[in-house]
């Protein structure tokens, strides 16, 4: 789960990491009452959305008049932005954070993540910091500092000092470094994250270290245990996809994707080679859909539903290999949705596993439109042919 | 010889009285897997599914001299009982839960660093089988056939593909190894491959993985400098779209490495015969092993 900038600066000021003074806006007036109350003569405007590189999609303004602070707010609250890192659609902007503006001297990029290969939270930093982090990251990998965290240890000062010398830091500035990173390792640990970011972590023109942005991923399954009741309280679902939020909500796991068949598939692995082998054979998924181990008669009737919510959809290509899930259940489940739903478009079915035998049985028997696959080569071959007729 | 598991291999099943616990056990028991009992706190005493309840792991190895648990319990509890195991002396520890919390896993892992006759598998996996001799896991058992082939899986459902095939064309599987797709997890590609090239029973070796992380790549290193044996190896994911993210920290460690296409690059450079489609791997490999 993604938090907002305002929100995750929310926690930063709580674990005493030193972020500018800002106020939260909704509308044109309340961003000009904030900046008035902020004082200077420069802010910054920056939409809130759930995405990185708003710089680059025009979502961070620089202003210098009470006037530009209300015309810039009200030009982005209401729309979408698009960024790098959003679909071409973008994410709607609700809110605006009002910054003081700044005298930065340099931008530096620090960092903190779950690293799969190291199997350890691996801090990672720049002197080169600011929107073109990944291309430094990319072209000139020697600019990345990173240093890796013993658990049982935690971050260890010396680790932090590494990191600040390595940066270029020197005096007041090392200190205030390690602060931040150890400060930045509690909130990790203590909220269950998977990222933490502050790009850029600004030195101000009188030599303070500030955290300029802010971003912050938590972990899902942290979320799902019930860990971190107050993180979930902040969700917002206007920066998530309808219909992928709508699937969540009946264990199942969505992808909006741009072609015309329809996926519903049981297991992550499985889905993925789905659509792998639809395109293999000329077709465009229109989503990736994973039913789940447990999938259940009502599960498989909201995954048609949820699939034919896109207008797009010409071809159902159902691939299910039943391991826990019986065939003839998941039969079942199709039968049933099918009436229900009312599915008008071409459904290929293919079954395998646990009662494979009965489930094909049962399909032939239904009277429904259903054509059957023997493997997934035959399915996806049906199916690219059936939204081709 | 199969890998990690036999018929031999005493069992016992963690969250046993709980729906899942129950119902896997059940069909562990019927596919013929030496389960000796499991555990549930505060049960202890009870008899389940004819088996004795154990209220700690270590109170089951005493009585039993189970050395392989399989894990059911839910996921804000797993890493606990995973640490309990390995505590107690298990050794082959398959642990299905799905969900875990990722720091969870990252402080277990750095507990089993120490405990190197410990393996790990999963967690969020099927589990791992020698067909005909002894199941843990969720994964069907008639699918399966005693036979030559090693398999290891990042995947669940497609894992059952690639038994299919090699089970179709009269291969057969040495041992299954579904090691799950969580960030943080315990038996790794290269921990398996090794197995399965030491294994002399097992003629050749098919390798499931996915997007993301750089285990395939890894992976690749070592066959190409340890692994004697034909490797086949499919990578879901070609066409998935780029997930949508936060921030570039993900990009920064992973050095824009962890595509389907930089895993297979690797996989060939690394001589492994890679497929396009999962449902090539039964016909490679019997290429490959020309039978």
């Amino acid at each position: 789960m993604n938090l907002h900038e305002y929100q995750a600066k929310q926690l930063f000021a709580e674990y005493g990491i030193p972020i500018p003074r800002s106020v939260l806006a909704r509308t044109a007036e309340e961003a000009r009452k904030g900046a008035e109350e902020l004082g200077g003569n420069v802010w910054v405007v920056k939409a809130q959305v759930h995405a990185g590189g708003r710089g680059h999609g025009g979502g961070v303004k620089v202003v210098k008049s009470l006037d530009e602070v209300a015309a810039t707010a009200q030009a982005l609250i209401g729309q979408r932005l698009v960024t790098p890192q959003t679909d071409d659609k973008g994410l709607p902007i609700n809110m605006v954070l009002v910054e003081q503006g700044l005298d930065i001297k340099s931008e530096l990029y620090l960092g903190a993540l779950v690293d799969r290969s190291r199997r350890r939270i691996t801090f990672m930093a720049s002197a080169a910091g600011g929107m073109d982090i990944e291309e430094v990251a990319a072209k000139t990998p020697e600019k990345i500092l990173t240093t890796t965290v013993n658990p049982v240890t935690g971050l260890q000062p010396y680790q932090g000092r590494e990191i600040a010398f390595g940066l270029g830091l020197e005096g007041k500035q090392v200190g205030q470094l390690v602060k931040i990173m150890q400060a930045l390792y509690q909130v990790f640990i203590d909220k269950d994250l998977s990222l933490i970011e502050i790009n850029p972590l600004i030195v101000t023109g009188d030599g303070q270290l500030l955290a300029l942005d802010a971003k912050v991923n938590i972990d899902q399954n942290a979320i799902d245990v019930g860990r971190q009741p107050e993180l979930a309280a902040m969700r917002d679902t206007s920066q998530e996809d309808e219909t992928e939020v709508k699937a969540a909500e009946h264990n199942l796991n969505y992808i909006t994707l741009d072609g015309n068949i329809g996926c519903m598939v049981n297991g992550a692995g499985l889905a993925m080679a789905t659509m792998d082998v639809i395109k293999l054979h000329g077709g465009e998924p229109a989503n990736f859909l994973d039913v789940g181990g447990g999938a259940t008669k009502e599960r498989v009737t909201e995954a048609f539903k949820l699939i034919l919510s896109s207008p797009k959809v010409e071809g159902i290509l159902v691939n299910i290999f039943g391991g826990i899930v019986r065939c003839d259940m998941i039969a079942e489940g199709i039968i049933a949705a099918v009436k229900d739903v009312g599915v008008k478009v071409p459904v290929v079915v293919r079954l395998e596993g646990t009662n494979v035998e009965q489930g094909k049985q049962l399909l032939a028997n239904s009277g429904l439109n259903l054509i059957p696959a023997d493997d997934l080569t035959d399915a996806a071959k049906k199916v690219v042919a059936a939204v081709n007729q | 010889m199969s890998i990690l598991v036999d018929k031999n291999t005493k069992v016992i099943c963690q969250g046993f009285t709980g729906q899942q616990g129950t119902f896997h056990s059940e069909q562990a028991l019927a596919y013929g897997t030496k389960l000796v009992g499991g555990v549930t706190p505060g049960r202890g005493g009870q008899t389940h599914l004819g088996l004795p309840v154990f209220n700690t792991v270590r109170e089951a190895v005493e009585e039993t001299g189970a050395t392989a648990s399989m894990i059911y319990v839910p996921a804000a509890f797993a890493a606990d009982a995973i640490l309990e195991a390995a505590e107690a002396g298990i050794k082959v520890i398959a642990c299905i839960t799905e969900g875990i919390p990722v720091l969870d896993m990252l402080k277990v892992r750095a507990a089993l660093d120490g405990m190197d006759d410990v393996r790990l598998i999963g967690p969020n996996c099927p589990g791992i089988i020698t067909p005909g001799e002894c199941k843990i896991g969720i994964m069907p058992g008639h699918i399966h056939m005693p036979g030559s082939i090693g398999i290891v899986s990042r995947s669940g459902t497609l894992t059952y593909e690639a038994v299919k095939q090699t089970t179709d064309i009269g291969l057969g599987q040495s041992t299954c190894v579904g090691i799950g797709g969580d960030p943080i997890h315990g038996m790794s590609f290269i921990d398996c491959l090794e197995l399965f090239e030491a294994a002399p029973q097992t003629k050749g070796i098919v390798m499931v993985g996915e997007i993301g992380g750089t285990a395939e790549e890894e992976a690749a290193e070592y066959i190409k400098a340890h692994v004697t044996k034909p490797v086949v190896a499919y990578i879901a994911g070609v066409t998935a779209p780029p997930g949508k993210r936060m921030g570039h920290a993900g990009a920064i460690i992973s050095g824009g490495k962890g595509s389907a296409k930089d895993k297979y690059a690797a996989l060939e450079a690394a001589g492994v015969a890679t497929v396009r489609s999962p449902t090539e791997i039964g016909a490679r490999m019997k290429e490959l092993l020309g039978a």
